[in-house]
């Protein structure tokens, strides 16, 4: 028992006059059990029947800051109530810590604003969208100005800067590219020759992984890898050089961050994909064979003579042109999320991931314009 | 409570980021209830000291004893240890995506039983005592430099550690709030009994507030003193250094040639 009423905190209250009394004793510590001051004081004591409030203690063994928050709680209460209030005899740390806490004074803000109804939530959301969509539009037309510039060697930029994006964009990106085609070229022939082989017509094994991959799954493998891996990687870049107001410095030189940032990503990006698309085309090629010569009865000449045949130039560019655009959609995607983050870490994350979802949505988007397009053109 | 005077004890300490040294055996001591100021030129590691005191770079040489224990942050006594601290960051390091008073009231819902009311109210207490009262509810991206400083000093103390860490405490802060941050920083110590290791450039502050100033030379690699700074100032047996810095560059009385 005795170790529980050492960490007991007793309050009493007494009426001295006109004054209110209040009197501390025991230990006020915040393990102890204690009352809550506005508890205490607005059920008990109808402030309006005292002037003055008064703090004293009785044999006070210790204390911390549960002494401090009854102590200022009671003090804002008398405040409240337009009654004085004298400290007495409390410890001196008491009052010093307590006069700290109040020679600010708090800042009133102002009532947060009711949330709105549905329909203006709806609405406000479909305006933001509307500024959204300006937003990009303005962010591509200052991107061809500064293309423009870029290419006229009249932009400012570090050329150093420019190399190593081509390196982190083109060959570093390279072994993943190739991995991944390669096992989809493998996938897409195992798929058909089983297929095929119910028609003995296995050899048509090539015509499907060589169209496949060279109009298609080449240019979006590499599209979707290089959102996931290069996309992300721009926008949380640019985003945390916003965090840190790396871009506000930049832009305090004078410098665009459009023509020092955004420029050299996007060029570096569309000259690679292609190169990287060309690379997955040829692996997933050699994948399917892999399957071909391993499974059927198709031998390594006559894959390659009927890959040629089927093949045509058109569709090894049509799906290279592609890839271009994706490069493109990637990074401007990247760049747009990770100039408009917002100032903490929270907004780099949640820029990276727009940024993927995104670079994958138009990329999915511009294939289907593309497959129609090129339909109707006869390509 | 173990009975040595010494809160702090630094031995032979060796701090080192790759092979570039930063400072080399180091000793001193910060007595309990003591207000200790680390000072020294830019760049001369007075956050890294400070950073192989709260443990999160690991010495290259030597050891730090907290009371009669050795402080090992990798070993099991370390997590007890840490438990002790109050750390402010150089840059405020407030958690981005929570608000100030959530900043401050973690620590509290995650080491103290105590019920949501009474954190709220704690919570509103440490911000009244660095002047931010009334703006729990912003974000750390809302708030100016200082205040940043300043919210990261109230979740700093938000469990009234025994030893609080501080780094430049008052840099970005208009005078007045500087020294109100002194006299809360005495306070803390008077009426907590916290022991407090300041990091400051702050002629003013460090007059104001140490028991003893230790001095870090970025030329010789080592302590060049540690003592009370008011009698360091006029002593002739003291580093020219030292009284230069504490007088602003003034040029002191017999320079050495
Ligand atoms: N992570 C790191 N890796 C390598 N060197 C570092 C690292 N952090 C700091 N340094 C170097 O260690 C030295 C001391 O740095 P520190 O941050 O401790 O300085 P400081 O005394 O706190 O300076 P300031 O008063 O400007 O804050 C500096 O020379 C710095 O360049
Ligand atoms: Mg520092």
């Amino acid at each position: 028992m005795a170790t529980n009423e050492a960490i007991q905190a007793g309050l009493s209250a007494r009426g001295d006059g006109s004054a209110l009394v209040l009197t501390f004793s025991g230990s006020w510590i915040l393990e102890s059990d204690r009352p809550l001051a506005r508890d205490f004081l607005q059920t008990k004591h109808d402030a309006s029947s005292f002037e003055a409030l008064h703090f004293e203690v009785d044999q006070l063994a210790t204390w911390d800051t549960a002494l401090l928050i009854f102590v200022r709680d009671a003090c804002a209460w008398a405040e409240a109530a337009g009654i004085k209030y004298r400290f007495g005899d409390l410890p001196e740390g008491v009052r010093n810590m307590i006069r700290l806490s109040q020679a600010v004074p708090e800042m009133k803000h102002r009532e947060q604003p009711e949330p709105p109804d549905f329909f203006t939530q709806v609405g406000e959301d479909a305006i933001r969208s509307y500024h959204g969509m300006d937003g990009y539009f303005s962010f591509i037309g200052q991107l061809t100005i500064d293309l423009f510039a870029f290419l006229r060697g009249k932009a400012q930029l570090r050329w150093k800067d420019f190399l190593f994006l081509l390196q982190s964009t083109g060959p570093k990106a390279l072994l993943i590219v190739s991995l991944l085609s390669f096992l989809t070229g493998l996938i897409i022939a195992f798929i058909g020759v089983i297929q095929l082989q119910k028609f003995a017509a296995d050899i048509y094994v090539a015509d499907l992984v060589g169209l496949a991959v060279t109009r298609e799954l080449g240019a979006v493998m590499a599209g979707v890898i290089m959102a996931g891996r290069t996309g992300a990687a721009f926008a949380a870049q640019i985003g945390s050089m916003q965090v840190n107001e790396e871009v506000d410095a930049l832009t305090s030189f004078g410098i665009s961050p459009m023509q020092f940032l955004v420029a050299p990503r996007v060029l570096a990006l569309v000259l690679m994909m292609p190169l990287l698309c060309a690379c997955a085309d040829f692996v997933a090629i050699l994948g399917g064979m892999v399957v071909a010569v391993a499974i059927s009865d198709v031998s390594f000449v006559q894959y390659f003579n009927q890959v040629e045949q089927a093949v045509g130039l058109n569709d090894l560019l049509a799906g290279i042109f592609k890839s271009g655009v994706f490069g493109l959609i990637i990074a401007v995607a990247g760049c747009y999320r990770g100039l408009n983050c917002g100032r903490d870490a929270t907004a780099v994350g949640q820029a990276a991931t727009s940024a993927v979802v995104t670079s994958i949505t138009w990329i999915v988007i511009a294939d289907a314009i593309f497959a129609v397009s090129f339909h109707i053109l006869g390509i | 409570m173990s009975g040595t005077k010494d809160m702090i004890k630094v031995e032979g300490l060796t701090m080192r980021y790759g092979d570039y040294t930063v400072m080399k055996s180091l000793d001193f001591n910060v007595r309990r209830g003591e207000v200790k100021v680390i000072m020294g030129g830019s760049g001369c590691g007075k956050s890294t000291l400070l950073k192989h005191l709260i443990g999160l770079e690991r010495a290259a040489a030597g050891r730090i004893t907290y009371g009669d224990d050795v402080f090992d942050p990798d070993g099991p006594s370390g997590e007890a240890i840490r438990r002790r601290f109050g750390v402010l960051f150089q840059g405020g390091a407030l958690w981005s995506s929570m608000s100030v008073a959530e900043n401050v009231a973690l620590p509290l819902e995650e080491y103290t039983d105590l019920k949501p009311a009474e954190i709220r109210e704690i919570v509103e207490f440490k911000l009244a005592l660095v002047g931010l009262g009334g703006f729990g509810h912003r974000y750390p991206s809302e708030l100016s430099g200082g205040m940043r400083k300043r919210a990261g000093l109230a979740r700093a103390i938000a469990l009234d550690p025994e030893i609080l860490f501080f780094d430049e405490p008052s840099a970005g802060l208009d005078p007045l709030s500087s020294r109100r941050l002194d006299d809360l920083i005495l306070e803390l110590r008077d009426a907590l009994g916290a022991t407090v290791v300041v990091v400051t450039h702050e002629l003013a502050s460090i007059f104001a507030i140490a028991d003893r100033a230790l001095f870090l030379d970025v030329d010789t690699k080592t302590a060049l003193c540690d003592a009370n700074p008011h009698d360091l100032i006029d002593d002739p047996a003291v580093d020219v250094k030292v009284r230069q810095f504490l007088k602003r560059g003034e040029t002191v009385s017999n320079v050495n040639d």
